[in-house]
Order: C-alpha cells, then structure tokens, then sequence
C-alpha cells in the first residue's frame, strides 16, 4: 500500500473539466514528479490535497487513510517564494510553525539548527527583499519543510529562477533530498529536471488531464553536476516525445 | 550576495532645502510688496508683523492652541479606532461593505458649513462637537486605504497560508492587516492634514476656547495680523504631525526601504 494515492480522481470547476480519472501513488521517501504542459492542471492535484478545492469524485488515501479537507499531511511550496515581505527571514521560517499554534521560541528554537544546511545562518534576521533569488527559494523550501508533514508539495519550485540560478539550485537540492529523503511530490514541466530529480515520473495529458505515461528513473544518484549519462538522455527524449504527440505538434 | 541598507546620509536634509528656500523667498516678496506698496495693515499685515504678533500674544496664542489640539488628538483617536474597527468588520463581510459603503460616501459629501452649526446645536460648545467634526472628516481617507490595502494581499501568500491551515483570522493578521500598512500611511497622511482645520472650524462655530475662537475674535475686531499669526500656528501644528506621521511610516514601513536600497 502507498503512502500516497489518488485513485479516479475526476474534477470539474466552473463547468470545466480539468482531471479525468487520475490515479497515481507516491512511497514514503520516493520522488515523484508530474510532468504536463502549462495549464493542463497539474497544481490543481495540489488543490485539492491541501484542501483548497473539495474533492468530486475518486479517492485519495494518505498513510491508510481518506482525505478529507483541511489535512495535515502537506507542506506546500509555490512557485514564487511567497515570502512575506515585512518579515525577516527567520519569522518567514516559522510561518508554518506559527499557524500551527507553536509559541515562537519553540519554532525558532526548530528552524535555526537547519539555518546552516540551507546556507541561510547569515540571513535570518535579513528582509526578504536583501536576499537573491536563490536564496529566497531556499528559505521558502526551508519554511516547507520545517512544518514536519508527512509529504512535500513542489510547485514547479526554481520555475520563476534564472537559468543558471536553476541549475545551481537543483543540484542543492538534490543533495539536500539525498540526505533527507523527504516523501516529496514535485509539479513541473521541465522535463531535464524532472528526469534529475525523480524516481518515478507521471505525465499527463492537456486539459483535462489524464495520466499518459508513467515512467521509473533507475539512474544512480547524484546525478546533478556531472555530466548527464545516455540513459538520462534516453529518458528525457521519451518523455518530450510522449509531451510532444499530446500537444499535437 | 549581501545586500548592505543604503541610506546616503542627510538625503532627508538636503531634499528639504529646496521646499525651505521657496516658503522663505515667498515670505520675503509679501514682505517687500506690503512695504513697497504701502497697503493698510488692516488689509495685508506684513510676514513681520504677523510674527510680532505671535511673540506679543504668545500666552493668548498658547491658552487656545491646548484646547485645539486636545479635540484634534480626540478626535482623530476616535476616527482612527472607527475607521480601523470598520474596515475589519467590512473585510470579514463583503455584504457589509456592500450595505455600508454608500452612507460612508455620502458622508463624506456633506459640506462642513452646514453641518458643523448643527453638530454644535446638538451637542453643545463642549469638547463633544469638535471631535465628532474631527472624526467626520478625517476618517473615511484612513477606512478607504485600509480596505483597499487588504484586498491588496497577494493571493499566493493567502494561497500558501490556506495550505498550511490557517484561519481566516490568521491570513488576517498574518498577511491581510501588514499588506495594508503601506495604504493606510497613504490615508493617514492625507487624513492628518484635515485634522487640525477641522478642529478650528468647529471651534469657529462655537466654543468657549481655541485657535478657531481667537480667529473669529481677531476677524471681529478687524485684526488681520492676529488671524494670520493663528493661521501661523495652526500650519505648524498640521506640520507636526505630518512630520510625526512620516516618522511612525518610516519605522512601521522600515522593511521597504530595505527594498528601496536594492
């Protein structure tokens, strides 16, 4: 049993229909991505698990049990860092903490050992607005991550990054997961980084989305900063080419 | 990688310079014209005289500027607790502010002529009028920008907020209130400057004391130094709390000229 699954989930908002039976599972310290083109409807599956959006038809099950509404079992980390602008980066930290009702000492008390592995010690009573764009995204995957869920949401999470700042930030990441190995669900439609990042990979159709392909990555990690072997390229252009026929081009 | 706080020294002096400079050479034409022109200081006193006459009845100047600025201050708490009650109350019901927000605007179209007499009427030549005047004018600036202020949240922070299981109550105060700092200065700086003249002419209505009386006292008697030397002090007193308002921006804001100093 998964720890994580969604099963014929069907949803419709406004009259339109956005998911058309998608089933899909994540292990407990697996890295699953979701592959789609843009406004197929891959950040409304986060919707719905965070509760956003109530949930029409199909199941979702987490660690044994049914979803239903407000759950406790998502961090969630959107694409623009969201941080809050008149916070220092350390109140930003504790956000989470924070709406969870734990006292601010407590909180701090649990973001500042990680402050170092996020290369943010020297940041935390800086402004937001002081910090580059990589290091924003890193306080916002630390604040994601703090909260202590069971499974971490990534939404498209280096999309609004430069190129360079992307690929740096990747293979940060990839290290951090690696010795985390946080149960993480990521949303993309970069298909180098979902094949850098992932153990298994759905990809969905345009709207409204189904499940198309799933594919495994059986590559050895790290795979980030080296260079990309044939079977990561092998990979990649399997998946462009499934995209790509979707689309119609 | 580090972004120092810039903030070049004195730039807050040298950008008064300029504002200094035309107030003074302004001051100095009127002087030289009155002098030149010979007009009666009944009809245009002289910016020397005005300012002999602040030195002369400096007591009588003083003995009235209390009680004016007593129903200002009154009267702006009273507005600022109205209007920040309100916009809460209007943010958690859309309805509401649907119902209410017409009155608040016709309100705001009453002419001041015609109904400070009234409020004087009703309630007497005691401090009551004056601060029911003051909070009539200043408070529909400070409830506009609050509200618009919270609906300027942006939605991915509210988005993520919801995520993480936050109350409505706590978006609120999370997000919704700080987002809506930066308008309220905006209203607060345009309400801060109705204050005082509000007070003063409630006073002019009626009132056993104040700056508004010692105009209305001083235009009786044909003394126009004495008006434009009450004139003198109530623009210093609208100056100051300006002043004092920009000062509560800049620490309540001081994260944005962090932002400033990118």
């Amino acid at each position: 049993m998964s720890f994580l699954s969604l099963h014929d989930v069907d949803l419709s908002l406004g009259g339109t229909r956005i998911l058309d039976a998608i089933s899909l599972h994540v292990d407990k310290g697996e890295f699953v991505s979701i592959l789609g083109p843009s406004g197929a409807g891959k950040s409304t599956i986060f919707r719905l698990l965070t509760g956003a959006v109530p949930l029409q038809g199909g199941t979702i099950t987490c660690a044994g049990q049914p979803l239903h509404g407000q759950e406790a079992s998502f961090a969630f980390m959107p694409q623009r860092d969201a941080l809050l602008p008149w916070r220092r980066i350390i109140d930003n930290l504790t956000l989470g903490l924070e709406v969870q009702g734990i006292p601010r000492k407590d909180a701090r008390a649990r973001v500042t050992p990680l402050l170092a592995d996020f290369g943010l010690e020297a940041f935390s009573t800086h402004y937001p607005a002081q910090l580059s764009g990589g290091m924003r995204q890193r306080a916002a995957l630390l604040r994601t991550v703090v909260q202590g869920r069971a499974v971490q949401l990534l939404d498209e999470p280096f999309g609004a990054l430069d190129a360079l700042t992307r690929l740096q930030m990747q293979a940060w990441f990839e290290d951090r997961w690696r010795t985390s190995r946080w149960t993480t669900l990521l949303v993309t439609h970069d298909v180098r980084e979902a094949v850098a990042l992932s153990d298994r990979i759905y990809v969905l159709s345009p709207r409204p989305a189904r499940v198309i392909a799933e594919m495994s990555v059986p590559l050895p990690r790290p795979r980030l900063g080296r260079p990309p072997c044939a079977a990561a390229h092998a990979i990649e252009a399997q998946l462009l080419e499934t995209l790509l026929q979707q689309t119609g081009n | 990688m580090q972004r120092p706080v810039p903030r070049p020294p004195g730039r807050g002096l040298a950008h008064g310079v300029p504002a200094v400079l035309s107030v003074a050479s302004a001051f100095v034409l009127w002087e030289i014209y009155v002098r030149a022109s010979g007009i009666s200081p009944l009809v245009l006193p002289a910016p020397s005289r005005v300012l002999g006459q602040i030195v002369e009845n400096r007591a009588l100047l003083w003995d009235n500027t209390v009680p004016t600025l007593r129903a200002t201050f009154a009267g702006f708490a009273l507005s600022l607790t109205v209007a920040f009650s309100l916009s809460v109350a209007l943010d958690f019901m859309p309805r509401l502010r649907r119902t209410l927000f017409p009155i608040f605007v016709v309100s705001q179209t009453l002419p001041l002529v015609a109904i400070a007499p009234l409020v004087v009427l009703w309630f007497g030549f005691d401090m009551t009028p004056k601060i029911l005047l003051v909070a009539l004018v200043t408070f529909f600036p400070m409830l506009v920008a609050l509200v618009d202020g919270y609906d300027a949240t942006d939605p991915e922070i509210e988005n993520l907020m919801r995520a993480m299981g936050a109350s409505r109550m706590q978006v609120f105060r999370v997000a919704r209130f700080p987002s809506a700092m930066p308008y309220f200065f905006a209203g607060l700086r345009i309400s801060i400057t109705y204050a005082v003249v509000a007070a003063i002419f409630a006073e002019y209505v009626g009132a056993r004391a104040g700056l508004g009386i010692v105009i209305l006292n001083a235009k009786n008697s044909f003394r126009s130094d004495l008006v434009l030397a009450a004139v003198v002090i109530s623009s210093l007193l609208t100056l100051a709390l300006f002043a004092g308002t920009a000062l509560l921006q800049r620490y309540v804001l001081r994260w944005r000229d962090v932002e400033d100093g990118r």
